[in-house]
This record gives structure tokens, C-alpha cells and sequence, in this order.
């Protein structure tokens, strides 16, 4: 894990770079740091590997304070992928891969082993690029060597510094899957800068957006695009991507409030009465307090109406799937249509029932956005 | 007259060979003894210059001065602190070879991609693995372009030589000019001359092959 307390960098000059920093970044996680540029965001990355000092407050990595690490070593058990690549031009590949194997005075058979395994990781084929300069492979074949080159000594840390932004969309696309690919495997703990909010919503376990230094909000890419913290968050993320998640409606938004409910006390012969009156085949039974209870249905109705002495609470089945008023609709459905439901109760937390999500209003809530302008019927 | 000249040429060469390969040789000889001092000595300026922004530019000043210096009038100046011979011309070629390998080592240095500089040390290489494994090889392309810069120099400075007692195919030249022999100025010209042009050529080379894309 890796964390920051209170963590300022101001410049000899005057120029404060980063306010106070907080934060922590969960082991085998991949933490994207984004923000506008000059955001802070690639000081406080290279505040973990020390290439940056704090004016004041405490890097951990690991539960150590990398201030009492020598740098050179802390850099050793950190990889590190930079946006321009940096290969060393004058080592071939496989040299390269084997850097910081070799400032570890690995034996010569492993690094040759470990070169080959990486390049296979990565994509590449070891038998063709083990052998080339970098300056004979593409932009995208060079970043995927700079990956290797981060991942060579199996370090539990990696800091990517905008890795993939100088590369055209599909190589961009591509290496963002591998990593995703990659990470389930490796699990290691990503740290991960970019300005690119698609990048980030796309690989991040946990986005931290910082402005002007500090950090305005960090949590799950869910979290940001559902609660963004403020304007600025808004104007990040963008009207576009809000608006898609916006658009899904909850559970609240599609659910028929008046739901045809019946208390435990009532009799069966009344209940029978309620279902005719308001054409339904089943009842939902809540207590005085509106708190649910669970469903009868005409069928177990009919089947104990001889039984004088039964009443509604003695027959009530609980209901095996809820949902929560901010469900998302796409997640109802899901329910409904995996446990072939008519309906489906919406409780609040403390399992007060709110309405129905039933077919009926699902098909009206679909001809709500999308209307038939006069067509058909 | 041409003909004539040319058997001449040739009549001089077969009479006096030993001695032009004597003097070839020690004209290569003071060369190689000047260019490696100023290698010991300019490249670890240069490698300070360039860390140094301060000592940089006192450095490049310095050397810049001694290369401004009329090249006869510093051998004389060397002779009157070190005497006549060998030991004051070595010294004057040292100087004049210093600031081309300064300066190309400072440059060479300056030039390496902030990049890969930066992932040098992000991979946790000392600074002293970086200038040894990094900057110096992508550096050394135009530390090999100031030695061969040096070399020229240092080879026709060192024709200098017999002014202050020293050796060298200057001496033949010399003594031409005294002599108004042309056939013994033309020859030990040209070889001064194919000297020079085979240092440019080999440093050429090497400077070729140490360069990275």
C-alpha cells in the first residue's frame, strides 16, 4: 500500500506545487492520478520513488517512510514506464529488459530467462525483438518493452507516468486491455497518471482527481461519475460521460409507488376482495410500519380458504430478491429476467417498501423515452 | 620539369625514408602523448561541466582562452617554463587539444534525452552507473567528433615543434624552408598533410560507429 500524509511541495521559487496531500493507493490496485495539467499530479507520482523530495510530510510505501529509504534502492523495487518510453538507445531489447535485473546482480541465466518470459508477457516475441534497438520498433512495440522493462524485476509497485498518451488510439486501446489483462495475473500496486478521462474510467480500481495541487476527489470510477464533488468534477469528467451515466434511471424512476399491499392480520377472504377490486393476482404484505413482509398470491389464497382461523400473515412468502430505490434499471432487469420475476419490491435500507418495479411499468417507462410518434396503433 | 620533379620526389624518398619514418613516427608520437593528456584531463571538465552550470561556464571560458592563443607564441611561452624539447610541445598540444574534448564531451553530455536520463535514474541506476552505462555511450559519438577535431589540430600545431626544440616532420619542413628545397618541403608537407587526413578518417569511422539512433 502506499500512502501519503499531508504531503506539500513548494519550490525554491516560491511556486507551491502540491497544497496537502492525502491520500493512499490499495495494494494490487490500480490508482489513476488525473487532473488538467500542472495539476500536481506527476510531482506527487514521483514523490513515491523519491525523484521528487516532500517540503513537508511523510511518503509510505509498504508501511515504510521512503525518506529513510535510500533512493537508489527504492527505485530498484519500484518499476517505472514514462510517457516518452526512455529506452536506453544504445542496448538492444533484451539489454533494456535486463536493466535493473542486472544493477541487481541477477545471474546472467536468469535475467536471459526473465528477458524472454517478459517479452512473451507483453506481447512480443523473443526469438524476433530480443536482439533489436529500440529505435527499430514502433511507438507502441516500444512502450510495451518499457512495460517489460518496469515489470523485470518483479517489483510490487509501479508507477506509470501518462504511458500510453504519445501513442496513436489503437496502440493506446490495445496496451490499456493488456494492462487490464495483465493486472488480473500480476496484481501489483498502479499507480497510474494521465489526463485522459476515458483512460482512467477505463482501467482505474480507484481514480484520485487532483486540481492546482491538491486532490478535489478520489473513490471508484462509480463513485466520481455518480457523485462528482463539484463543478469542476463535472467539467472534468465531462457532460457526455454524465450524461450516459445519468441517463440509466434507478429503480425509483421506473417503480410504481402505489403498490396493492395488505397487512398480516387481514383476513383471507378480504384479501381476496382487495385483489378483485384492484385486478391483481398477488399482495404485498408490509406491517403498520410499511416494512415488507413478503407477497401472497390468489393461488396459496384459494388453496387455504377452507381454513377459517387462517389469516394473510400465516401464508405470506418473503420475497427473494429486492432492490434498492438507486438500483440501476439495467440491473433490475437483470434480475427480473435471470429469476423470471412478474415484479420486483423497491425497500429503502431499512427494508420500508417503496413501490414495484413490475413488467407493467418497465414497458412504460421504455414508451416514456421511447415514444412511437404515431406509429402503429 | 613536372617529370622531373617527380623523380626527384621519388630519388629523395628512397635516400631519406628512415629518417622521414623517424620523424613521422615522433610526430605521431607527441600528437598521441598531447591528445591523451587532454583526454585524461578534458574529459572529466567536460563531464563536470555539464553537471555544473557554474563550473561550466568558468571551465568552457578557460579553455576557450588557451584556444584563442596564437599557437606559436603559447610554444614559445611553454619553452620559457619548461625548457627546449619534447616535454613543452606535448604540453602545447595538450592545451590545444583540451578544449575541442571539453566542449564535445559537454556537449555530448547536454544532448543525451532528458527521457532516458530521467529513466536511468527512475530504474535506480547511481549517478555514476548513469554516466558510465547511459550519458557517456550516447555521449561518445561527439566525445569521439571533438577527439578527432583535437587530432587535427594537435597534428598540424605539432609542425610547430622544432621552433622549441622539438621533433616532428616540422623539423623536415624547417629545414626546407632553409635549405629552399621544395622536394623535401613537398614531401614532408604532404605527409603532415596524410597524417592529418588518415586521423580524420579513422576518427571518422569510429565516430560513425559509436553514433545511436
Amino acid at each position: 500500500m502506499i500512502k501519503l500524509e499531508n504531503v506539500q511541495k513548494k519550490y525554491q521559487d516560491g511556486y507551491v506545487a502540491l497544497k496537502e496531500v492525502n491520500l493512499e493507493c490499495n495494494s494490487g490496485e490500480i490508482t489513476v492520478f488525473i487532473g488538467p495539467s500542472g495539476c500536481g499530479k506527476t510531482t506527487t507520482m514521483k514523490l513515491i520513488n523519491r525523484l521528487i523530495q516532500p517540503s513537508a510530510g511523510k511518503v509510505y510505501v509498504n508501511g515504510k517512510d521512503v525518506s529513510h529509504i535510500d533512493p537508489v534502492e527504492l527505485r530498484r523495487g519500484i518499476g517505472y514506464v514514462i510517457q516518452s518510453v526512455g529506452l536506453f538507445p544504445h542496448m538492444n531489447i533484451a539489454n533494456n529488459i535486463a536493466v535493473v535485473p542486472r544493477l541487481l546482480n541477477w545471474e546472467e541465466e536468469r535475467i536471459a530467462k526473465r528477458v524472454d518470459e517478459l517479452l512473451s508477457v507483453v506481447g512480443l516475441d523473443p526469438e524476433t525483438y530480443r536482439s533489436r534497438y529500440p529505435s527499430e520498433l514502433s511507438g507502441g512495440q516500444q512502450q510495451r518493452v518499457g512495460v517489460a522493462r518496469a515489470l523485470a524485476a518483479e517489483p510490487s509497485v509501479i508507477l506509470m507516468d501518462e504511458p500510453f498518451s504519445a501513442l496513436d488510439p489503437i496502440s493506446r486501446e490495445q496496451l490499456q486491455d493488456e494492462l487490464i489483462r495483465l493486472q488480473k495475473d500480476i496484481k501489483k500496486t498502479i499507480i497510474f497518471v494521465t489526463h485522459d478521462m476515458d483512460e482512467a474510467l477505463k482501467i482505474a480500481d480507484k481514480i484520485v482527481l487532483m486540481k492546482d495541487g491538491a486532490v478535489v476527489q478520489q473513490g471508484t470510477p462509480e463513485e466520481i461519475l455518480r457523485h462528482p464533488a463539484n463543478d469542476f468534477v463535472k467539467e472534468f469528467i465531462g457532460a457526455k460521460r454524465l450524461k450516459q451515466v445519468q441517463e440509466i434511471p434507478t429503480a425509483e424512476e421506473v417503480m410504481i409507488r402505489k403498490a396493492v399491499t395488505a397487512y398480516p392480520t387481514r383476513g383471507l377472504a378480504a384479501s381476496i376482495k382487495i385483489m378483485e377490486s384492484r385486478k391483481v393476482d398477488s399482495l404485498i404484505v408490509v406491517n403498520e410500519n410499511d416494512k415488507l413482509l413478503g407477497y401472497i398470491t390468489i393461488y396459496d389464497v384459494l388453496n387455504q380458504f377452507k381454513d377459517e382461523n387462517k389469516r394473510v400473515g400465516d401464508i405470506v412468502k418473503p420475497f427473494t430478491h429486492t432492490v434498492m430505490p438507486n438500483t440501476l434499471l439495467t440491473q433490475v432487469i437483470d434480475i427480473v429476467d435471470e429469476y423470471k420475476l412478474a415484479y420486483v419490491p423497491v425497500v429503502s435500507e431499512n427494508n420500508t417498501l417503496l413501490g414495484l418495479v413490475t413488467r407493467g411499468s418497465l414497458v412504460g417507462h421504455m414508451s416514456d423515452i421511447y415514444p412511437s410518434n404515431g406509429i402503429g396503433v | 620539369m613536372t617529370g622531373n620533379i617527380f623523380s626527384e620526389i621519388l630519388n629523395y624518398l628512397q635516400n631519406n625514408w628512415s629518417t622521414l619514418l623517424l620523424l613521422t613516427v615522433e610526430h605521431i608520437g607527441m600528437v598521441i602523448c598531447g591528445l591523451l593528456l587532454a583526454l585524461i584531463v578534458g574529459i572529466p571538465f567536460g563531464i563536470l561541466a555539464a553537471r555544473s552550470e557554474k563550473a561550466g561556464s568558468v571551465i568552457l571560458a578557460l579553455a576557450n582562452v588557451i584556444q584563442v592563443f596564437p599557437s606559436l607564441a603559447l610554444l614559445a611561452l611553454l619553452m620559457v617554463f619548461f625548457g627546449i624539447g619534447f616535454t613543452s610541445v606535448v604540453i602545447g598540444l595538450f592545451l590545444y587539444s583540451l578544449l575541442p574534448i571539453i566542449r564535445n564531451t559537454y556537449v555530448g553530455l547536454k544532448e543525451v534525452d532528458k527521457s532516458i536520463t530521467e529513466a536511468g535514474k527512475g530504474v535506480g541506476m547511481t549517478a555514476f552507473q548513469l554516466l558510465v552505462k547511459v550519458q557517456i555511450p550516447l555521449a561518445l559519438s561527439f566525445i569521439l567528433s571533438g577527439i578527432r577535431i583535437a587530432a587535427i589540430i594537435a597534428i598540424g600545431v605539432a609542425t610547430l615543434a622544432p621552433f622549441i626544440g622539438g621533433e616532428g616532420l616540422g623539423k623536415e619542413i624547417y629545414s626546407g624552408i632553409n635549405l629552399r628545397d621544395p622536394v623535401k618541403i613537398y614531401v614532408s608537407a604532404v605527409l603532415a598533410a596524410l597524417i592529418a587526413i588518415l586521423a580524420d578518417f579513422l576518427l571518422g569511422k569510429a565516430q560513425k560507429r559509436a553514433r545511436v539512433d
